[in-house]
């Protein structure tokens, strides 16, 4: 069956289920209510100091029913340092467990070494909102029998809660936690800040291991993650490497070609009529994304004027936003360096969040719903303004969904920023390979070559033409850069599906077939 | 016509090509090593390039190495002409 942005999507897919296609961002939305029903997080009982501590992981794992067929769920705060989640699957596979569900609230480099589970049956379905590198290239070969499901931060919660990923094992990495799993990433060496994205997994996982490198007095504050929904804590040497963690401050990229996208994407919002006392932003950690808020704090002071929030992946640099007094408040549900696990911990107006009030769609009103401004990154973008941010030019998976779609849909302004063409490769396309998010969601693309607007919105349009800024048809554009860069030649691909990609609202918004190795 | 001495153009940098040439024996032939990021995508047009510039100059018994990192057309047409025309002793250049 066709959706509703002509991609073919199966009915029902063997070990996934049925499939319902996309139909529009908030077509789902409009009624006000959801269908699926949710699950019932399970009941537990613990005895009056009953103690909760282990002597391993292992030790840990062989107390909470490790079975073949089981779920085991991790969130990916720790980023590229992450080292448990390899030590889990490790020990799961020496115990003999096969055909496990992996759920990661993303997937990193650093996960690399599970390949080899992947291979031999010990692990058989993935549920990830990214997968990156040796991982991303197996997986787009055809390594697993079932196709991968990439869904969106928010979409992950949802999917939690209506029981689609149904948690038997949740590992928490916590940078210090007490014997009781009160647990926080916002102090210890290997701080990372928020721990937003486990709080959902705490909740409706059948069993909750807390594992910590710092382990301190009863209480542990504060409660990113409360006891109630702790089994067990284990303490060891090291949860991850903290170089890869999080380190000082994130700087603003010194690339020329970012920086001149930058200053232009700050151009279209100053001028977007968005740009109003009071207003939300959100960009994200990359080269020209973060670098839009350099430019906008300099508008900011010249202009005198004063936001209400942050919202997102937080850096370095939104802290320093927030303490020129130039936003209100910071929404924090994944952090990027060091010195904001800091602000995190000390500045009452930044304010950790957990995934469902961040961007879940089915609740009654998620954080994103509320962003007025959001800049994003695209790998690819079509002339219909669709955006692909997991799959590369090479057809393999390197990226992630993350708050792409979750932020967009929410979005007054949607400003995508990517270059016309990377090595040699157009970024524009008639086609994007995988769509991500629709391009209904998506307002205005900024490159180096012109700024396009999406035609549904013409008073966006006339504000930045009046503006004087470079505004191109995103059609001509398309054409201008393949004329510099030639026509790549296409990918080959078979008919079989080694992934979906689930729109927030659980919908299937794009398959991705088994790319042909050449 | 065949290279008088080796010579090379270009850069490792990213969008650019470094293109490397020797003198091969008497009725050697050519010998092309091309590798590219882009190779899927764009590795044939990269060959013909590589083909129609050797064919211009009536190059053989040349050995030629190039490594490409995304450069765009113009670029490796440059490269090309300035590593072929430092190796004939035409045009002056680092090596």
């Amino acid at each position: 069956m066709l959706n509703s942005l002509g991609r073919e999507i199966p009915e029902y897919i063997e070990g996934i289920g049925k499939l319902e296609p996309f139909q529009g961002a908030l077509t789902k939305l409009r009624k006000g209510w959801m269908d699926e029903p949710t699950i019932p997080a399970p009941n537990r009982a613990y005895l009056p100091h009953q103690s909760k501590l282990c002597t391993s992981l292992e030790d840990a794992i062989l107390r909470s029913n490790p079975h073949n067929g089981m779920t085991v769920s991790f969130h990916h705060h720790l980023r590229n340092g992450d080292i448990l989640l390899v030590q889990t699957l490790t020990i799961l596979h020496n115990l003999g467990i096969r055909e496990i569900t992996l759920a990661s609230s993303s997937l990193n480099e650093c996960h690399d070494p599970i390949l080899t589970y992947l291979k031999d049956g010990t692990v058989t379905r993935i549920f990830s909102s990214g997968i990156r590198s040796q991982l991303g290239r197996a997986i787009a070969l055809g390594v697993l029998d079932i196709p991968a499901v990439i869904h969106s931060h928010g979409g992950r919660v949802r999917s939690i809660h209506t029981g689609k990923i149904h948690i038997d094992l949740a590992i928490i990495a916590a940078s210090a936690a007490d014997c009781e799993g009160n647990a926080t990433g916002s102090h210890g060496k290997s701080a990372f800040g928020s721990i937003g994205y486990a709080v959902i997994d705490a909740r409706y996982a059948k069993q909750v291991i807390v594992v910590t490198d710092n382990l301190v007095n009863y209480p542990c504050i504060p409660l990113s993650i409360s006891q109630n929904f702790i089994d067990l804590v284990v303490v060891v040497d090291s949860i991850g490497d903290a170089s890869q963690i999080a380190t000082g401050t994130t700087r603003i990229t010194n690339s020329p070609m970012d920086l001149r996208i930058a200053k232009l994407a700050a151009d279209v919002i100053e001028h977007s009529g968005f740009f109003e006392p009071g207003f939300s932003f959100q960009v994200g950690a990359g080269g020209a994304s973060l670098a839009v808020a350099k430019f906008i704090r300099e508008k900011m002071k010249v202009k005198g004027l004063k936001g209400s929030f942050m919202l997102g992946g937080i850096t370095s640099y939104c802290v320093d936003m927030l303490n020129d007094g130039l936003f209100e408040t910071i929404f924090d549900v994944q952090s990027f360096d060091a010195v904001v696990s800091n602000s995190l911990l000390n500045n009452r107006r930044h304010i950790e969040i957990q995934a469902a009030l961040y961007a879940n769609p089915f609740n009654s009103g998620c954080i994103t719903n509320k962003i007025d401004v959001v800049v994003l990154g695209a790998l690819e973008i079509d002339v219909d303004f669709n955006v692909n941010v997991i799959t590369g030019s090479e057809g393999n998976i390197r990226g992630a969904s993350g708050g792409h779609s979750d932020t967009s849909s929410g979005a007054k302004l949607t400003v995508v920023v990517c270059p016309s063409f990377r090595g040699r490769i157009p970024i524009i396309k008639k086609r994007v390979h995988t769509i991500v998010t629709p391009g209904e969601s998506v307002h205005v693309l900024v490159t180096e070559r012109g700024i396009c607007v999406n035609p549904a919105y013409k008073e966006l349009e006339e504000n930045l033409r009046r503006a004087g800024l470079n505004v191109k048809d995103i059609h001509d554009l398309e054409i201008e850069v393949d004329e510099i860069t030639g026509i790549p030649a296409p990918l080959e691909y078979t008919d079989k599906i080694v992934g979906i990609v689930e729109y927030r609202d659980g919908t299937i918004i794009d398959v991705i077939h088994q790319l042909k190795e050449k | 016509m065949k290279p008088k001495i080796a010579a090379q153009s270009g850069t490792f940098e990213s969008s650019d090509v470094i293109i490397l040439i020797e003198p091969l024996p008497d009725h050697s032939g050519r010998k092309l090593e091309i590798s590219s990021t882009v190779m899927q995508q764009f590795g044939e047009s990269f060959k013909r390039i590589v083909v129609d510039m050797l064919d211009q100059f009536e190059l053989t018994d040349i050995h030629l190495i190039a490594k490409d990192k995304g450069a765009l057309e113009p670029t490796i047409k440059a490269r090309l002409e300035t590593a072929i025309k430092r190796s004939l002793g035409e045009q002056e250049g680092t090596m």
